[in-house]
């Protein structure tokens, strides 16, 4: 066409050799032999050695796939109520409020929301005896909250990409409101609801602000771990950690929008039968 | 009243319109109790006075019951006032270079092929998915004193200025600079899919339409493409600049201490100082500064049909 195309091509090799370059950095000095992490002194695995031996790593990272499969399980369930709230149901009482109070934790600092839900649970505490202790219940808590509006964000701007006349035609046929949610909608929106799940499980096994003020002794998640040692300076056996975790996540993408995009294939192909048919 | 009668009535005001008022009311109560409550909370102690108890906090006290000595240090005490500055002015500078990188990375994406486009925008979610920590982690590495790439830039310089200014490794570490360079790195992909998201959307008939009624190249894109994607420019521009203002594990981690950004400023009053009321004062502070950026990009959101 024009010049523009081998300018932005040059940019966009710039742009990935700047997101990628650091993490394979990172990738290539978890293999380093020396203690000094940024310096070179041959090739070794021992840290990842040290990395599968040490136990404290693997509680930390029990604890984090614990607070994360809870908590997405109830963000997703919360969420995808306020998002059907927000999307299907027109008038209720107090609804700019609650597209409010759904919108705004999205934006907030984290650490306003980490400090605000601190002194909440300690007040709580002092007021009624619970939470006596601040541990794997409050930061469970806290991650529900502020992953459900990521679902609610995500299951509601599908529900007002969705068809409806699927919904008003189950309605015209008898169904009941509630079994039009059930039957209908629910189903259509089931992606959605998924990756919203995924959404909400990826961001509480990577929360570090919040949970550090949500957290109480004996409770270390992998993130809060990693946190303290980082803080410390640049660790090797931390290297060796980050690789595996680009890895795993790395293949959990490329596997997950295999399966996402296999699905929507067949949704398509299902549709286009369907059309066919009733042609 | 027996079993089945009361769960015949439940299952009727489940139908009628149970379902609806829990599919509101739970969500609802949730976000009421564990944020606005919250929320609400940190609001009051901000006009609170500090006691030597635990918690470090009295409400109340003498008329008029509140005590309003943590805003007026913010703006006597010039630490805060400094903080906010390197706050706001590091944000900016983060969204700008933002711009500058993921404008024309997402123009890009529009033009290659959409085999390779799926790819390349999977290449840039990528790094979303993994731990936030680790990629600021990884450019402590590649910017500590040591390091290879350190070394380079040094080289670099070394080889451009005259030999009484030659450095024997740059000082990237602990500075606004590192803040701006981090924060442009693991933001960049809340710049591109916004802008992406808007460009794609662009018919590309009218480029070819300006461009065969003699337009320059250049003169396409400032006049046709830019004009027309300006709410992905918004949308993307806060989405950097929101997050980044507020921003804590970045500043800790690779900042100057000596010039704390605002959150770093809340975690040590609230922390190391153990002044919760001033901390709430700050934190209430920093969010009305940003109140004007959050309601244009829901104003904006509106606009395109509901948040992304």
């Amino acid at each position: 066409m024009n010049r523009r195309p081998l300018f932005l091509i040059t940019v966009l090799c710039f742009g990935f050799a700047f997101f990628y370059i650091p993490i394979l950095s990172m990738m290539v000095y978890s293999f380093n032999a020396s203690r000094l992490a940024t310096v070179w002194g041959g090739f070794s695995t021992k840290w990842y050695v040290s990395l599968f031996s040490n136990e404290q790593i693997g509680a930390a990272l029990l604890l984090s796939l614990q607070i994360a499969l809870i908590s997405a399980t109830f963000a997703t369930i919360l969420g995808t109520m306020a998002g059907i709230a927000l999307a299907r149901f027109q008038k209720f009482r107090g609804r700019v409020l609650f597209s409010g109070l759904v919108s705004a934790p999205l934006i907030m600092p984290e650490v306003i929301t980490g400090i605000s839900l601190l002194i909440f649970f300690i007040l709580l505490g002092e007021l009624i005896g619970w939470p006596g202790q601040r541990g794997f219940t409050t930061i469970t808590l806290a991650h529900i909250t502020f992953s459900m509006v990521f679902v609610t964000t995500i299951v509601q701007s599908r529900l007002i990409q969705a068809d409806r006349s699927i919904e008003e035609a189950a309605m015209d046929l008898g169904s009941r409101p509630w079994q039009v949610l059930k039957d209908v909608t629910l189903p259509v929106i089931f992606p959605a609801i998924l990756s919203g799940w995924l959404l909400a499980f990826t961001i509480s096994l990577d929360d570090v602000v919040i949970t550090a003020f949500t957290t109480g002794p004996g409770s270390t998640t992998l993130p809060l771990l990693i946190w303290s040692k980082v803080k410390l300076g640049v660790t090797p056996d931390i290297n060796a950690l980050a690789s595996l975790t680009v890895l795993v996540v790395g293949i959990g993408v490329a596997l997950a929008g295999w399966i996402l995009n296999r699905a929507e294939k067949r949704r398509a192909a299902d549709e286009r039968l369907a059309y066919q048919a009733n042609q | 009243m027996d079993m089945p009668g009361q769960a015949n009535r439940l299952s009727r005001w489940f139908n009628r319109k149970g379902w609806s008022d829990l599919i509101v009311g739970l969500p609802y109560v949730w976000l009421v109790v564990l944020f606005l409550v919250p929320f609400l909370i940190v609001v009051a102690m901000s006009v609170a006075s500090r006691a030597p108890s635990a918690p470090p906090f009295a409400f109340g006290g003498d008329y008029p019951w509140i005590n309003l000595e943590g805003y007026q240090r913010l703006f006597t005490d010039d630490l805060y006032i400094r903080a906010f500055l390197t706050s706001l002015s590091n944000a900016f500078v983060a969204m700008i270079f933002c711009l500058l990188i993921g404008y024309p990375m997402a123009l890009g994406l529009t033009r290659v092929s959409p085999s390779a486009r799926s790819i390349l925008l999977m290449l840039v979610i990528l790094p979303f998915w993994t731990s936030f920590l680790l990629r600021v982690y990884a450019w402590m590495g590649l910017m500590g004193k040591n390091s290879w790439f350190n070394h380079l830039l040094t080289d670099a310089y070394n080889l451009m200025t005259p030999a009484s200014w030659a450095l024997k490794s740059l000082p990237m570490m602990y500075s606004n600079f590192a803040v701006v360079l981090v924060m442009v790195y693991t933001y960049l992909p809340f710049m591109i899919l916004p802008l992406y998201a808007s460009l794609e959307r662009l018919d590309p008939t009218l480029d070819e339409a300006a461009m065969d009624l003699g337009t320059r190249p250049f003169g396409v894109f400032w006049d046709v493409t830019l004009p027309q994607s300006i709410p992905g420019i918004i949308a993307g521009g806060l989405l950097v600049f929101i997050p980044a203002a507020g921003e804590l594990v970045i500043p800790t981690l690779v900042g100057d201490a000596g010039s704390p950004m605002i959150g770093r400023v809340i975690a040590d009053e609230f922390n190391a100082v153990r002044d919760w009321p001033m901390a709430s004062a700050v934190s209430v502070a920093l969010l009305v500064l940003m109140v004007v950026p959050m309601m244009v990009y829901s104003h904006y959101q509106a606009k395109a049909g509901g948040p992304k």
